[in-house]
């Protein structure tokens, strides 16, 4: 047994999860076969909205390999509730059922209208094209606007409207400021804008996929989930499935980014066909599938305007959204604007704050959450905005933030939307970004290129931000209507060795989990890192648990281990006394042993575990049990911030981009492990300026998806990125033991508007104060010759038509 | 259509479908499910082996145009519990996440090294222009493949296989 000395919280510790993946032992849903195992494909609807007249399925079910084909008379029963929504935001919140599969009308392209199950996967594909379904086509709804103006078709006739709900905070009603309509009426300065998130594809690289398996005493369903334990109590809750005959286990999951938060209809159909069939069947989706069936992220329209006094003091923010919901309430899409609304005053001091959404259905793909959900698009707008208010005011853009932001004396500081931000340092953040990126070397180069007509122009774009991590506490989500808690669980086992196994209910798909519980563990017990197993990712032997999303598993779930370690050191020590002959009070504990103080006498803990497995001398009443449940639900979030720059060089006539410079200062609190933490920050800020320069999706006229293939949807490659200067500076967290704060979002939610402010600093003098996402070279190209803020125009290739004509209210009033 | 081919240096003949793919005879009928399915359009890479010791993405060759060849997965590559160096690179860089592209992006970078030996920085990034990654944002993969090249030895490739015996490295701790 060898005893840790050195602290493994914060060392760079390379991953316990690399060796299965890369030799290739990996546990992928998709890798699963079970005896008499067979295959599902789901026929899914060509159209975006239309009456199903007839579905003949009799050629299908004699098709080669065929052992029945379903459709939702067969499948979805009465007693099924439909698909869950988890986030009721208002009272009048319409809940349209969205059912297993669709039984009279489909009202996005994509949506599933029968299954066939066959021996292999291709003959189940093949039998696919034997269906025969008659549509009935009904009017196709693309345009949020368009879907909310009086007199639109309806995506759900019986609703009655295409708003699903409206939800708002207003800083004057909630008592937490002042009044957005006086503040922005008596302004010295307003400028107002309007934004458009365009849509996403969350993209994780393995397709959704899972195994049901009905032959033993319960259900088991492997899913390539973020959300086993969710997953779990959703699909009995759907289905009316016994909570303790269903058992979900996410083995190795590629990715999730929000992607693989959702509960799915073909999962409940897995379940519904593997019961009736009495034999275990796959899913597999192919990535075309995935494109236009597994839900979509951001697509918002976001009118911001901005009041500030002429020397720069911000005095109010008014925030009015469209959020697309898609055609149906996805699990938690509903609540993503909501997770936003306290988050556009970012790092700011506003006296007064408006904040409106409007969720919209339209017939399209759902949209739920993606990397960062809501935040990157609340800092999206304000940072772009605040760039346009500093050239309404003539400053430097850096100056008109220190002006306004939150100074570090000042933390704890309860923001304009009543949220406490436990901590923070922007002052020392930014000052390592300025100094690594040479800001002013680069604002000197940026006006000499200006003045001589370079045909590359230099822009600089930047972004400070901060985030809600640690999703969160039960008592706020109650209060935003959430439907569950942000408790998570751990649990600890001391083996008679003196081995440690860890139970998380924060099941990993990618993040690090087994190694970075694993150092906490080592700290908190004095154990060796190697000594440490994680078990995570399976309802039977995590059985409780509030899963991965939110930058949550450190900060909730990795404070429960701590928790939980904490209870294993306390019901060692009496032991320890005993075995020791001591009071317990004489005892202190370090690096896993018990010392009688002042003695060198001492007891490890991992004799301490055999002395419990023996059990032949223990302490009086004392249980011979050396493990420990810990349930953590955190008081408040914690606020990772960061300052971001960006050096951008557009080539005037080509509209081309490239991006010179990237250079992240990020704070998340104590780093467990900073390799880990770098690894995240890259991964995410690919995804953020993917969102900045390549990604979107687009559909045509009648609603197909005319990116739905990687093909089409243009998901960087390592050579469409440059490398990134990251660095850290280290606010620990006032709000958990381990002081951390969270990573897995930031480098999303702070990269898209500093690329996008870069490009648009860069040709600014184009008479271009903005362009839609993505910037393709034809969209920048097109700004420039225009010399608009109109950022329409084709998009990328000759095919894209780009999202249509946004109509920026554009410049200062 | 019967079809024998070696994967990994074990000799398999099967009866397979004209059109069954590479990658479903591998994972399906052989049993390699080390290598991955990630789209069907042959852009994501996940899918990468080496057929006779260069790279292809299996996904686009057909099981039958493999008769008679030697292919090398992602489970191929240690040897007697030791890694290749590029895969003890990955480890080392923390250039997975996830981890789904990684045998796909393994194998790339292997006969990416065996093209070029030292590559710099923009030609890794191109060389590994097929493979997609939504982790990593890819700088940890192109510093792993740099580091593989100045750990094996000079001309090493895919014949991975070649690397000199003293350099072929197991999974340490820090």
């Amino acid at each position: 047994m060898t005893a840790t000395i050195e602290p493994e919280v914060g060392k760079s510790r390379r991953r316990k999860e690399d060796e299965r993946l890369i030799t290739g032992r990996t546990r992928w849903t998709d890798n699963l076969a079970l005896p008499g195992m067979l295959h599902m494909a789901v026929l899914r609807s060509p159209f975006a909205h239309a009456k199903i007249v007839s579905i003949d399925t009799s050629a299908a079910k004699g098709a080669a390999g065929v052992v029945a084909v379903f459709t939702a008379k067969d499948l979805d029963p009465d007693s099924s509730i439909g698909m869950p929504c988890a986030w009721p935001i208002t009272p009048d919140m319409k809940a349209p059922r969205r059912p297993v599969l669709a039984a009279d009308q489909v009202n996005f392209a994509g949506e599933g209208v029968a299954v066939v199950v066959a021996r292999t996967s291709a003959e189940a594909h093949d039998a696919l094209e034997e269906i025969d379904v008659e549509y009935d086509e009904l009017p196709v709804i693309l345009d949020m606007e368009a879907a909310i103006a009086d007199g639109a078709p309806l995506v759900h006739e019986d609703q009655g409207s295409n708003t699903s709900a409206v939800w708002k905070f207003d800083s004057a009603e909630a008592g937490t400021g002042g009044n957005v309509e006086e503040a922005i009426s008596s302004a010295e300065v307003v400028v107002k804008r309007r934004f458009r998130q365009q849509r996403l594809v969350p993209a994780f690289m393995e397709p959704r996929a899972c195994v049901v398996d009905p032959t033993g005493t319960q259900l088991t369903m492997w899913s390539a989930t973020q959300v086993p334990h969710i997953l779990r109590v959703m699909s009995a809750l759907t289905l009316g499935i016994p909570e303790h005959k269903l058992r979900v286990i996410a083995p190795d999951v590629g990715g999730g980014f929000g992607g693989k938060i959702g509960v799915l209809p073909e999962e409940m159909m897995s379940l519904l066909v593997a019961q009736k069939l009495g034999k275990p069947v796959k899913w597999n989706e192919t990535r075309s599938e995935t494109m236009l069936a597994a839900h979509h992220g951001r697509d918002q329209i976001q009118d911001i305007t901005i009041s500030a006094t002429r020397d720069g003091q911000v005095t109010g923010l008014k925030v009015e959204l469209l959020a697309n919901l898609g055609a149906y309430n996805g699990l938690v899409g509903t609540g993503v604007p909501i997770l936003g609304a306290f988050m556009f005053n970012a790092i700011y001091k506003f006296p007064a704050y408006h904040f409106a959404c409007t969720n919209v259905y339209t017939t399209t793909t759902l949209t739920d959450a993606y990397r960062g959900a809501g935040r990157p698009e609340a800092t999206f707008a304000i940072e772009r905005i605040m760039d346009e208010l500093a050239v309404e005011l003539g400053v430097d853009p850096l100056e008109l933030r220190e002006k306004n932001w939150i100074k570090h004396e000042e933390f704890p500081f309860t923001t304009v939307c009543g949220l406490t931000y436990d901590s923070g340092n922007y002052e020392a953040a930014t000052a390592k970004a300025k100094q690594l990126f040479d800001y002013d070397g680069l604002r000197a180069e940026q006006e000499k290129r200006r003045a001589s007509g370079d045909k590359v122009q230099l822009g600089i774009g930047i972004s400070t931000f901060t985030e809600m991590c640690g999703l969160a506490p039960s008592r706020v989500l109650g209060s935003l209507d959430y439907g569950a808690g942000g408790w998570e669980h751990a649990a600890i086992r001391m083996l008679p060795t003196g081995k440690v196994e860890v139970i998380t209910g924060a099941s990993a798909h990618g993040q690090g989990h087994e190694t970075a519980w694993s150092q906490i563990v080592a700290d908190q017990l004095g154990v060796a890192f190697e000594d440490v197993e994680i078990i995570h990712g399976d309802t039977q032997s995590s059985h409780k648990g509030m899963d991965t999303y939110g930058s949550r598993s450190l900060v909730v779930g990795g404070i429960a281990v701590v928790k939980a370690a904490e209870k294993v050191v306390a019901k060692a020590k009496p032991i320890a006394a005993h075995l020791l002959e001591c009071a317990e009070d004489d005892l202190e504990f370090a690096n896993g042993k018990f010392t009688v103080k002042g003695t060198d006498t001492s007891t490890g803990i991992a004799d301490i575990a055999l002395a419990v497995f023996a059990a032949h001398n223990l302490p009086d009443g004392v249980e011979p049990s050396l493990d420990s449940d810990a349930t953590f639900d955190p008081e408040n979030f914690s606020y990772p911030h960061g300052t971001h720059l960006c050096a951008a060089e557009v080539d005037t006539e080509t509209g081309r981009i490239k991006l010179r410079s990237y250079v992240c200062v990020d704070d998340v609190g104590v780093a467990v492990n900073p390799l880990i933490v770098e690894g995240q920050v890259h991964g995410g800020l690919a995804q953020g300026i993917a969102q900045a320069l390549f990604e979107g999706t687009e559909h045509d006229e009648s609603g197909t998806l005319t990116t739905g293939t990687f093909a089409d949807y243009l998901l960087p490659s390592a050579a469409d990125l440059p490398s990134f200067t990251t660095d850290r500076t280290e606010t620990p967290s006032t709000t958990n033991p381990l002081g951390a704060k969270g990573v897995g979002e930031a480098g999303t939610i702070a990269s898209t508007p500093a690329v996008v402010n870069a490009v648009i600093d860069a040709v600014r003098h184009f008479g271009v104060n903005d362009i839609e996402m993505p910037l393709t070279p034809m969209r920048v190209w097109h700004a420039m010759q225009h010399g608009t803020t109109d950022a329409g125009g084709p998009g990328r290739g000759e095919a894209g038509g780009g999202l249509g004509s946004i109509d920026a209210s554009g410049g200062a009033q | 259509m019967r079809i024998t081919v070696t994967v990994d240096g074990t000799k398999y003949t099967d009866e397979v479908e004209p059109r069954t793919l590479l990658v479903h005879h591998l994972r399906e009928k052989l049993g390699k499910v080390g290598t991955v399915v990630g789209c069907d359009t042959s852009n994501c890479g996940a899918c990468t082996v080496h057929l006779d010791g260069h790279s292809v993405k299996s996904c686009s060759v057909l099981a039958v145009q493999a008769d008679g060849c030697e292919v090398t997965t992602i489970e191929g590559l240690a040897r007697d519990g030791q890694l290749h160096p590029v895969q003890k690179a990955f480890h080392d860089n923390h250039a997975l996440q996830c981890g789904f592209c990684t045998p796909g992006m393994i194998m790339q970078s292997i006969d990416l090294l065996a093209d070029n030996p030292d590559p710099d920085e923009q030609a890794v990034r191109e060389g590994l222009e097929g493979n997609l990654c939504r982790c990593t944002g890819y700088q940890n993969i192109v510093r792993a493949v740099r580091d593989a090249a100045q750990n094996m030895s000079p001309g090493a490739g895919p014949e991975a296989e070649r690397i000199s015996e003293n350099k072929h490295v197991g999974v340490g701790g820090d």
